[in-house]
C-alpha cells in the first residue's frame, strides 16, 4: 500500500509538486499521466526520499517513509525502476542484481524467481550493464528492482524507446506483479499502453493533481484523456 | 663509468618516489572518484602519517623494526579515524558541495598543520628504518664477446628502498582487490557510478563516503610511514605530495585508479631520472608542463574514459 498525502516538493526555490496526493492499493496498477514536465519523475524521486519534502507525507505499508533517510526507504519494500534505466553501467548484470538483492537480503530463490521472469539476463550474466541492448537494459533495471521483493513498485516510463515485443514483455511482468499483490505506480506516455494495464489513472498537471479515474471510464470515453493531455 | 648503471640507479630512486606517490595519489583519486570532492587537506594526512610514525616509533623501545611495524599498522588507522571524524563533522554538514568542500578542506589543512606545529614543533625528525642493508648492484659488461656481471663502485641501493617498493605494490594490489572483489568495494563503485540510485537501492551513501575519506587519508598516511625513514618528518612536508598527487591524478584521469597508478609510475620514474641527470627543478617543470598539455589536449586524462 502506497499513500502520498499532500506532498510539496521544490528544486531549490522552484516548487514543482503542489499538494499531490495519491494512493495505490496492493494488487493495483495506478497510472500517472501528465505532459512532459508535469512532475511525474519528481513524484517518484520524492517517494524514494531523493528529494526533501516541504510538507506532506509518504506512507508505505503503514511506515512513514518520508521520515526515513533515503537509503532506508527501499528496505521498507519500495522497488524503483527510474526513467532512463540508470543502471550501474560499469558493473555486470550479476553485480547490478546483487545490489538489488542486498536491500532485503534476498537469497538465491529470490534471484531465481526474478531470472524466471527475465531469462535473457541469465545469458548476459557477466556482461557489463552499459553494453546491453536498450531492451536488455530495461529488463535489468526492472529485475534489479524486483530483487528487493517490493510490495510497492515504481516504474518511470519503462517502455521508452522499446520495440513492441519488448513492451509486451515488460507489460506482462507488470501484470504478474499486480497479480502477486504488489502495488504498482506506473508512469507512461503512451495512452494506449496505459489503458491496457491500468486499474486507475491519475492525471497531474503543473505539479497538481487533476482527477483520478478508473481505467474503464477512460476506455469508454477517450475524450477525457484528450482533455487532460491535449493530445 | 658508462651511462647504464647511472640510469639504473636513477630508475630505482624514481621507483621509490613512484611507489610512495602512487599510494598517496590513489588515496586522492579514490576520494575524488567516489565522493566527487577535491580534498586539499590530503597532503596534511600524509604529513600526519609521518609525524605520528615518529611518535609511535619513539614510544616503543627495542629493535627499530618493532616500533616501525607498530607504526605501519597503527598510524594509517589513526589518520583514517581523524579523516572520518572530519568527514562526519564537517564535510557531511556542507553536503559534500564541491566548492564548499575545497574551502573546508583548506581549513582542515591549516588546522592540522598548525596543531602539528604547536605540538610536534618545527624540527625535522628522522625515523630509523626497520632494516637497511646496503645492496651493491651488478651491471653487465661484455668482455671477450661474452656477457659478464660486475659490481661497479658506488652502484648500490638499500634493502629498505626495495622494501618500500614491494610494500607499496602489495598495498596497491590490496586496494584493487578491495574495489574489485569485495562487497564493500561493490557498494563503493555503485556509489561512485550513481549516487541517487545507490540510495534508491539501500546503500548508506554517507557511511560509504566516510569510509572512502578514511581510506584515502589512510593511504596517504601509509605512504608517509613508508617514506619517513628516508625523508624525515616535518610539519610542512605535506605540500609536495599534495601537488604531485594532483599532477598524477590529473594526468591519470580523475577518479581512474589504474590511470593514477600508471601516471604515478610515469611521473615518479621521470622525476628520478631527470633529477639525477639534470636537476630536480627541471623534473618539476616538465611534470607541470605535462599537466598543462594534458589539460589542454586530453582533459579526461591520459588513461581516463571520456565522459559519457
Ligand atoms: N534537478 C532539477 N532542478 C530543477 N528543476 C528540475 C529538476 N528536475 C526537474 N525539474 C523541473 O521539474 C519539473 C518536473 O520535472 P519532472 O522530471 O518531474 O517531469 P516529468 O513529468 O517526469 O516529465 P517527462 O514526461 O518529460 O519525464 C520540470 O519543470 C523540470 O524542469
Ligand atoms: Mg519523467
Amino acid at each position: 500500500m502506497l499513500e502520498l498525502d499532500g506532498i510539496n516538493v521544490a528544486y531549490g526555490k522552484a516548487q514543482v509538486l503542489r499538494d499531490v496526493s495519491l494512493s495505490v492499493a496492493p494488487g493495483e496498477i495506478l497510472c500517472l499521466l501528465g505532459r512532459n514536465g508535469a512532475g511525474k519523475t519528481t513524484t517518484m524521486k520524492a517517494i524514494m526520499g531523493l528529494l526533501p519534502l516541504m510538507s506532506g507525507r509518504v506512507v508505505v505499508n503503514g511506515t512513514a517513509v518520508s521520515d526515513l533517510p533515503a537509503h532506508k526507504v527501499p528496505a521498507v519494500g519500495v522497488g524503483y525502476v527510474p526513467q532512463g534505466r540508470r543502471l550501474f553501467g560499469e558493473l555486470t548484470v550479476a553485480q547490478n542484481l546483487e545490489i538489488g538483492l542486498r536491500v532485503r537480503r534476498g537469497g538465491p530463490e529470490v534471484l531465481d524467481g526474478v531470472l524466471a521472469l527475465f531469462p535473457r539476463l541469465a545469458e548476459r550474466w557477466s556482461q557489463r550493464a552499459q553494453t546491453l541492448s536498450g531492451g536488455e537494459q530495461q529488463m535489468l533495471a526492472t529485475a534489479r528492482a524486483l530483487c528487493l521483493q517490493p510490495s510497492v513498485l515504481l516504474l518511470d516510463e519503462p517502455t521508452e524507446g522499446l520495440q513492441p515485443s519488448m513492451i509486451e514483455a515488460i507489460r506482462q511482468v507488470i501484470t504478474v506483479m499486480r497479480d502477486r499483490g504488489v502495488a504498482v505506480l506506473l508512469v507512461e506516455q503512451r495512452v494506449d499502453a496505459v489503458l491496457s494495464v491500468a486499474d486507475r489513472v491519475a492525471f497531474i498537471e503543473n505539479g497538481r493533481n487533476l482527477e483520478t479515474l478508473p481505467a474503464e471510464a477512460l476506455r469508454a470515453d477517450h475524450a477525457i484523456v484528450e482533455r487532460h493531455l491535449g493530445v | 663509468m658508462e651511462i647504464g648503471p647511472y640510469l639504473m640507479l636513477a630508475s630505482l630512486e624514481g621507483a621509490v618516489t613512484a611507489a610512495v606517490l602512487a599510494l598517496t595519489a590513489v588515496g586522492l583519486s579514490l576520494v575524488f572518484g567516489v565522493m566527487r570532492v577535491v580534498n586539499v587537506a590530503h597532503g596534511e594526512f600524509f604529513m600526519l602519517g609521518a609525524v605520528l610514525a615518529w611518535w609511535v616509533t619513539g614510544l616503543i623501545g627495542g629493535h627499530p623494526a618493532l616500533g616501525f611495524a607498530m607504526a605501519l599498522v597503527l598510524v594509517p588507522v589513526l589518520v583514517a579515524g581523524i579523516a572520518v571524524a572530519a568527514d562526519m563533522t564537517i564535510l557531511k554538514r556542507i553536503a559534500y558541495d564541491p566548492e564548499r568542500t575545497i574551502v573546508a578542506t583548506i581549513g582542515i589543512l591549516y588546522i592540522i598543520q598548525q596543531v602539528t606545529l604547536m605540538t610536534y614543533g618545527p624540527e625535522a625528525r628522522p625515523v630509523t628504518p626497520p632494516f637497511n642493508t646496503r645492496l651493491a648492484l651488478p651491471w653487465v659488461e661484455f668482455a671477450d664477446g661474452a656477457p659478464r656481471l660486475y659490481w661497479p663502485w658506488g652502484l648500490s641501493t638499500t634493502s629498505y628502498k626495495l622494501g618500500v617498493i614491494a610494500a607499496a605494490g602489495g598495498v596497491l594490489v590490496g586496494v584493487w582487490a578491495l574495489m574489485a572483489r569485495t562487497r564493500i568495494g561493490l557498494l563503493m563503485r555503485a556509489t561512485q557510478l550513481d549516487r541517487d540510485m545507490a540510495l534508491a537501492f539501500g546503500i548508506p551513501v554517507e557511511r560509504v563516503y566516510a569510509l572512502v575519506f578514511g581510506i584515502g587519508a589512510g593511504l596517504a598516511a601509509l605512504a608517509a610511514v613508508l617514506i619517513v625513514p628516508i625523508q624525515q618528518a616535518h610539519y610542512l612536508m605535506g605540500g609536495d605530495p599534495l601537488l604531485l598527487s594532483f599532477i598524477v591524478v590529473i594526468i591519470g584521469g580523475l577518479g581512474s585508479l589504474p590511470g593514477t597508478v600508471l601516471a604515478a609510475v610515469l611521473i615518479g620514474l621521470s622525476d628520478g631520472i631527470i633529477s639525477v641527470f639534470f636537476s630536480p627543478t627541471l623534473a618539476k617543470i616538465l611534470a607541470t608542463l605535462l599537466v598543462a598539455l594534458v589539460l589542454v589536449f586530453r582533459p579526461q586524462g591520459l588513461f581516463g574514459a571520456r565522459p559519457r
